[in-house]
């Protein structure tokens, strides 16, 4: 009698601890009452902090977004710098709940590291920057350019067999840091500077003459960037991927932060799911059905976000390119929210 | 026989200024040629270093003034010195590590004077340090709490090297008595623990304890990034610190052990105020060293992306703004790095002196 009622008192125990055990992440971001997201740090326009200690970029925005979807509060979250060594583990490890630090999306990635990626949120890739005064218009013509390259990364090898697959000579000039690499291609070194696109347009932006110089228009690697969650939670990757895609679907129906007060009296079917004025949607995924007016009224649309933190007016001043909605020839396109 | 020798005065090109030049610096020919030469460097260096770093300057004008110049651009730190110095602490609230880092400032200098070290200055420590706690993280007397996430920045440098320090000389001092230890189980534990921490360098402890142990906790358990960097910095100066400090005690001769023994006193009375006395005053400039080196090894908790001043400097050097403004940002933080160790250095010596009753 007593063996069984302690056996009772245990299963009793176990039952209770279980459901805590094995909660989601949806669960235990609703519990601690805040999100915990992993960023770089110091990449400017996708995640750095401003003089004032406050994060901002493209990363620290899709960041905010899913705090937003979450609790309906953009600032319910905590960001936490990491190196590119302990991104993965930190997931891993749960220490943060979703990983927004341009992190390209690779097969090993996902299968052996046990994570998920979601939709892109910036498809990046090597360019090439030469002086205007070159007169070249395309990568095919660098035939026996010098070229400064940082040392031991992809770049140096996606750079290798660009040149020789197109029977070209180069000679690499190879520069460990990359302040100093930006002054010996400036102080005209080397013809050509080779990085990723991204990256190309922040070394022009601090170039004693940035109208001299021109990124050329052929990418040749691809580096689709998009926030990384763990395997095995299937709610808590609907809800990240349906954020990046509510992003980008917003700005298709050209709704803003702006106006997406107006946009709640749509007649528009499809816009009355999206927003939430037609239950559903935000139930399915186990949040608010307000969740995709929370996102664009206090982060905006993915073009809004593109524009404020590296588009043509900040230093970076990148062109939507490939990033750009699928309707206007590039690559954002979000699945039908229905 | 001398006395009506008229006294004699060197000749004038041995006494006074051009004599100490002669005697010091053209002595022989080669050491003139040094001189020469050196004074040719520094007459080249010097004025152009004096007219880039200060007269051609700029001090507080934004970026684009700066890019016009050919002096210096101090304002890469004036402008972000607020990051630079506190990191992610909140903006408004920077006036409380500003005062945690003043009333540290003022333990340490007030504990320099031996005079003052009694029960006393342990209660000043002990308030002083709660005072600093309740500054830094608050969440009462009406303190917005602010978590040790956001500490970065010099604080954080401080923080880590102050604790740091404190707590590994006991502990080194505790392994370096094991390890002379007659009891073969602790022996071999110190000695374990000494070798296998002297074996690895500290990227790698760093690395262990942000990486890899966190995937060792259980569910749901997660110790503080900075916590975790602290103790690994304070295993590792310990074990150097044991080594250091074995070797002030094998340096004291037996016949002070026998002396002791024939006094009646036990082994803790024995190293207490015998032994250990001596020895650690022995090893005065090797612990220093140890001590320098690991204050400047806090600043490793960069590649575990900890926001020490070295960090928060980078990152407003990754700012396109000022990028390329490296140089000043460095000469900075040298100087700021040069003035912790030297007064550590300064301070050792004085120590010295007092202590140096006749060897």
């Amino acid at each position: 009698m007593k063996g069984l009622k302690v056996m009772a008192l245990l299963c009793a125990v176990l039952m209770s601890i279980s459901p805590v055990v094995f909660a989601g992440t949806l669960d235990d971001v609703r519990a601690r009452g805040y999100l915990i997201a992993g960023v770089n740090g110091s990449v400017f326009g996708f995640s750095m902090p401003d003089e004032k200690g406050v994060w901002k970029g493209l990363d620290v925005d899709t960041a905010k977004a899913i705090a937003a979807a979450v609790f309906g509060d953009a600032n319910k979250i905590k960001f936490v710098p990491l190196t590119a060594v302990q991104r993965l583990p930190a997931l891993q490890s749960k220490e943060i709940d979703v990983l927004c630090r341009n992190t390209t999306q690779t097969l090993t990635r996902e299968t052996i590291n046990g994570l998920n990626f979601v939709h892109v949120n910036f498809y990046d890739g090597q360019g090439f920057m030469v002086p205007k005064k070159l007169g070249i218009k395309s990568a095919k013509e660098l035939n026996g350019a010098t070229v400064c390259v940082l040392p031991g990364t992809t770049t140096e090898l996606n750079a290798a067999d660009f040149f020789k697959k197109n029977n070209m000579k180069w000679k690499p000039v190879v520069i460990e840091q990359a302040a100093e690499l930006n002054k010996a291609f400036f102080s005209g070194r080397c013809d050509v500077l080779t990085s990723d696109v991204s990256q190309l347009a922040a070394h022009r932006a601090v170039a004693p003459n940035p109208d001299d110089y021109v990124i050329l228009p052929e990418v040749i690697s691809k580096e689709p960037l998009a926030p990384v969650v763990r395997h095995g939670d299937d709610q808590w990757y609907d809800i990240v991927n349906w954020t990046v895609m509510a992003l980008i679907q917003a700005e298709e129906f050209g709704i803003t932060s702006k106006n997406v007060d107006e946009m709640l009296k749509s007649k528009d079917p499809a816009i009355q799911r999206f927003l939430g004025v037609t239950p559903g949607l935000g139930k399915a995924l186990g949040l608010d059905d307000k969740w995709v007016y929370n996102i664009i009224k206090q982060v905006g649309n993915y073009g809004e976000i593109f524009e404020r933190n590296v588009g043509p007016k900040t230093p970076l001043g990148l062109q939507r390119g490939l990033n750009a909605l699928w309707t206007q020839g590039g690559l954002m396109y979000a699945a039908p929210f229905r | 026989m001398t006395e009506n020798e008229a006294v004699v005065k060197p000749p004038p090109s041995d006494i006074g200024i051009l004599g100490w030049l002669r005697k010091n610096l053209f002595n022989t020919w080669y050491n003139s040629l040094l001189t020469i030469v050196t004074i040719f460097f520094l007459w080249k260096s010097i004025p152009p270093f004096i007219k880039w770093a200060f007269f051609d300057a700029a001090w507080f004008s934004p970026p684009k003034v700066c890019r016009q110049i050919d002096g210096a651009c101090w304002s890469v730190i004036t402008k972000n010195i607020r990051f630079i110095l506190f990191g992610f602490y909140p903006y408004e609230q920077q006036w409380r590590p500003l005062i945690a880092m003043l009333i540290l400032f003022a333990l340490l200098y007030y504990s320099k004077e031996r005079s003052h070290w009694n029960k006393r200055l342990f209660y000043y420590w002990l308030v002083g340090l709660a005072v600093m706690g309740i500054l830094m993280k608050g969440g009462i007397f009406g303190l917005p709490s602010v978590e040790s996430t956001k500490w970065g920045g010099l604080p954080l440098t401080l923080l880590l090297s102050v604790f740091g320090l404190t707590a590994a000389y006991p502990l080194g001092v505790i392994l370096a008595l094991g390890r002379r230890s007659k009891m073969p189980a602790i022996k071999t534990l110190c000695v374990l623990y000494i070798e296998l921490i002297r074996g690895v360098p500290l990227i790698s402890l760093l690395f262990m304890g942000s990486i890899i142990f966190p995937l060792f906790l259980p569910e749901g358990i997660t110790i503080s990034k900075i916590l975790r960097a602290q103790v690994a910095i304070i295993l590792f100066t310990a074990a150097y610190i044991a080594e250091v400090v074995r070797g002030g005690l094998q340096a004291i001769p037996k016949g002070q052990y026998e002396a002791a023994a024939s006094l009646g006193l036990n082994y803790y009375l024995t190293m207490r105020l015998i032994i250990l006395p001596q020895a650690l005053r022995i090893v005065i400039p090797p612990t220093v060293s140890v001590l320098i080196s690991a204050f400047k090894d806090t600043s490793l908790v960069v590649i575990i992306a900890l926001y020490d001043v070295l960090k928060t400097t980078q990152t407003v050097l990754s700012d396109p703004q000022w990028m390329g403004f490296s140089r000043e940002a460095y000469i900075f933080l040298a100087i700021l790095y040069f003035l912790g160790c030297f007064s550590m250095s300064q301070f050792s010596r004085k120590l010295e002196k007092e202590l140096d009753t006749g060897r």
